[in-house]
């Protein structure tokens, strides 16, 4: 694009983003389709230096421990977050949600989902840099390989040598704390779904079933595969939510960004020779740590490009040079396109995009608690019978069945009475109570009557109303209808 | 297509386009070619192993003989001793308890009409519809009329013994002439809407008696106990309430016999007894018996 002047077929009308914007600032090369190169050449192996955007990866990353740890919260004499499939519950401490009411998981759903295009329209990938499970797993196991064989050049080395004892020595330590922190992934995943300490005690006795076993191995396989050996080819290869969040980010979004025009022309210090004229040179000095320390092993001073995560610990990296050399930090920084363009920042409360994002999220927000507060403890859906719809009794009056189906979502015994309102002369037929269990559906048939002398229409409404016996708040409508000839 | 190939190195297959659109010959990675052999054995194998080649009037069986159909059956075995076994304590009170304790029982009286539906499908539904709605000469379940006793016991009767429905023609005596059937027929009609002293019936009312239809259906057209007879009073037809209908059905009356065999035009009204034709009859009679209570009108 830097080409645009010369290229004949670059359509002057065009309306690019880049319109009304300083475009002479090398930053700007990098908006639009460019290829941008991968690192191929083997497993990165990243150096890892301390700063501030290393200390918040270590914030965001110990969030995941809640992971682990949350199985074996416990609430109510049972597990406090339980999925339980088999019985068609979710637990969620003192919550406990039905299938009839998984329409509010769907709103936290949609809430995570525009959390995503929100924080990155922001901020860029802010959920790859520090809270995505591939990179933090990624993270942490390669901390570990730098606890087990070292620093990235003797982990090179090693890579290198031949197979002998002394690598063996060194690889199998690093794969067994890999493995363990598989196992520990796949059994906290399935640990939602089964209660953990049963399935502790089932592992003990070799008691676990099939299903638990596959999946538990299988995601420890996955897990180790994913985090050890596939590292960034995940994130530049396979995820799509990479790419999507790619798509996501536009000019006034801050990501980390090289400052090409305080950097360039890069180049090493040197002192100049007597004689010699000290070239004109950028704050870069080439030093190629911000480099060195990606994890995904792309090279920031190229713009922003797909195989970026956005962690900044390139930042950290530049800073950490800039100090050294005794000028100002921020060659690297979260800074927009558009701020290089020589365009006032856009505070995100005033963006657009931003703005429908957070609308959506306030929806699914507001949704959600609506269905939380008004869940229901009862629930009732009244099915009529169809063959036939109605009876002729022998009086001539018209009867139709009905089957209502209760749904207890508490943890009590319910006893719900049934009554119907219609008609005057309705009268109907139905057990005194029925009791439902805790979390199960309880059915009840139900007879309904009209003398046919009362019957005005086809199609006559009536209510259908459930009661809970031990707690006359505790009742449901029903709006069913009465057929007759 | 250009004649020669600007590009003889990289292996396109010499297709050019527009000066330089060209179609590469890239081989699939070595991985997805050795799949794609292993595939070929495989076909080899699993021809050997299935019985896959159909003959004329046969077909290869394979190296086992494993079939589809046997594989269905094993599951469906595996399925139902599974079911036998979760349910084996309802189905041993269900096969022990008198059928009015089991209608008594909440939970087992759900089980007996939850696990009949399918046999009530199987078996009643061809003459009673599927929702024991009935069918036009077929009697209606659901409603609480019952020619033989809607009682829970004499449910079960019917299924055991099954029930004969029988009526003369023309009377029980058999004496009574066309005009004398029209007389009745407007009389029982006249019942059934509740006009039965009417002046304009009295004709038929002393047909009624002449015929000696009060053996049967009582001398108010109200049988004295359910023996099979219709209640004339109510609002339900056995048969149906079309005024001609009524007149044939008192004509050539239900179920006459004719030198051992039915009569032309007589009703039809047999229920077989279920005994035999059930599969493990004793208590599946039971349990439709409870169904059928339970469709409506049972008492």
């Amino acid at each position: 694009m830097s080409d645009q002047n010369k290229d004949p077929h670059y359509d002057a009308t065009h309306k690019s983003q880049l319109e009304g914007m300083e475009t002479s600032n090398k930053n700007l090369q990098n908006i639009g389709v460019e290829l941008l190169s991968v690192h191929t050449d083997g497993t990165v192996h990243a150096k890892r230096i301390s700063g501030r955007f290393r200390t918040i990866k270590w914030v965001v990353a110990a969030m995941w421990l809640t992971f682990f740890l949350g199985p074996y919260l416990q609430w109510d004499g049972r597990q406090a977050i339980l999925f339980d499939l088999v019985n068609r519950q979710f637990h969620i401490f003192g919550l406990t949600i039905l299938p009839q009411d998984i329409w509010v998981l769907a709103m936290m759903l949609l809430f995570a989902a525009l959390a995503l295009a929100a924080t990155t329209a922001v901020a860029g990938r802010l959920w790859c840099g520090y809270a995505c499970f591939q990179t933090v797993w990624m993270d942490v196991f390669t901390w570990l390989e730098e606890k087990f064989e070292g620093n990235p050049n003797k982990r090179q080395k090693l890579e290198q040598q031949p197979w002998n004892l002394d690598k063996i020595r060194k690889k199998v330590p690093k794969w067994l704390a890999w493995a363990f922190i598989g196992f520990m992934t796949g059994f906290s995943f399935v640990a939602y779904f089964d209660p953990a300490l049963d399935l502790w005690a089932r592992l003990f006795t070799l008691e676990w079933t099939s299903t638990e076993t596959i999946i538990i191995l299988g995601l420890a396989a996955a897990t180790v595969f994913f985090a050890g050996f596939l590292r960034e080819q995940v994130c530049i290869g396979f995820c799509p939510y990479a790419r999507i969040q790619g798509a996501m980010i536009d000019t006034e979004t801050v990501v980390p960004t090289y400052d090409v025009d305080r950097g360039e022309p890069r180049g090493r210090m040197r002192r100049p020779k007597p004689g010699e004229e000290a070239p004109e040179l950028g704050d870069c000095i080439d030093c190629n740590l911000c480099v060195a320390v990606c994890p995904t092993g792309v090279d920031i001073r190229k713009g922003q490009q797909f195989g970026c995560i956005t962690c900044g610990l390139c930042i950290d990296a530049c800073d950490s040079v800039m100090e050294k050399i005794k000028k100002p930090k921020g060659l690297i920084r979260y800074a927009s396109l558009a701020e290089f363009g020589g365009k006032p920042f856009t505070p995100f409360y005033k963006r657009p995009r931003v703005l429908v994002y957070t609308g959506i999220m306030t929806f699914a927000a507001v949704a959600m608690i609506w269905g939380l507060i008004n869940m229901s403890p009862i629930d009732m859906k009244v099915l009529h019978e169809r063959a036939p719809l109605f009876v002729q009794m022998s009086d001539g009056s018209i009867q139709n069945k009905y089957y209502a189906k209760v749904v207890n979502k508490t943890d009590q015994l319910l006893e719900a009475e049934i009554t119907v309102d219609g008609p005057d002369s309705l009268i109907y037929i139905v057990d005194e109570k029925i009791n439902v269990q805790p979390g199960t559906v309880g059915t009840a048939t139900l007879l309904v009557r009209i003398p046919k002398g009362d019957i005005e229409q086809t199609n006559t409404p009536i209510d259908i109303k459930v009661q809970d016996l031990n707690n006359p708040q505790v009742k449901e409508t029903y709006e069913s209808m009465f057929i007759s000839p | 297509m250009a004649q020669h190939n600007p590009w003889p190195d990289e292996g396109n297959t010499g297709h050019i386009w527009d000066e330089d659109i060209r179609e590469l010959d890239n081989p699939p990675p070595l991985w997805w070619m050795l799949a794609f052999y292993a595939g070929f054995v495989m076909i080899v194998f699993y021809a050997l192993y299935y019985p896959t080649i159909p003959w004329t009037d046969s077909h290869y069986k394979g190296m086992t003989g494993w079939t589809q159909v046997e594989e269905y059956k094993e599951d469906y075995q595996v399925l139902k001793n599974w079911r036998d076994q979760k349910f084996a304590q309802e189905e041993e009170q269900l096969a022990a308890l008198p059928l009015k304790e089991i209608i008594e029982n909440d939970e087992l009286k759900t089980y007996a009409v939850k696990t009949s539906k399918v046999l009530f499908g199987d078996y009643c539904a061809g003459c009673h519809g599927a929702g024991g709605q009935g069918n036009p000469n077929f009697p209606v379940l659901a409603d609480d009329d019952w020619l033989w006793g809607g009682k829970i016991d004499q449910i079960y009767t019917a299924l055991e013994k099954g029930r004969i429905g029988n009526m003369p023609a023309r009377g029980m005596m058999g004496n009574l002439n066309d005009e004398e059937v029209e007389q009745v027929a407007d009389y029982v009609i006249a019942l059934a809407n509740g006009n039965g002293d009417d002046a304009s019936v009295s004709a038929g009312k002393a047909v009624y008696q002449k015929g000696m239809c009060l053996a049967c259906h009582g001398p108010q057209g109200k049988p004295l106990a359910a023996n099979g007879a219709t209640n004339l009073t109510d609002q339900i037809w056995r048969f149906s309430s079309e005024r001609d209908e009524v007149i044939k059905t008192i004509k050539y009356g239900v179920m006459v016999k004719k030198d051992g065999e039915l009569a032309p035009n007589t009703r039809n009204a047999v229920m077989p007894s279920f005994a035999d034709r059930l599969p493990d009859a004793e208590v599946n009679m039971k349990r439709l018996a409870v169904y059928v209570h339970a469709l409506g009108g049972g008492q």
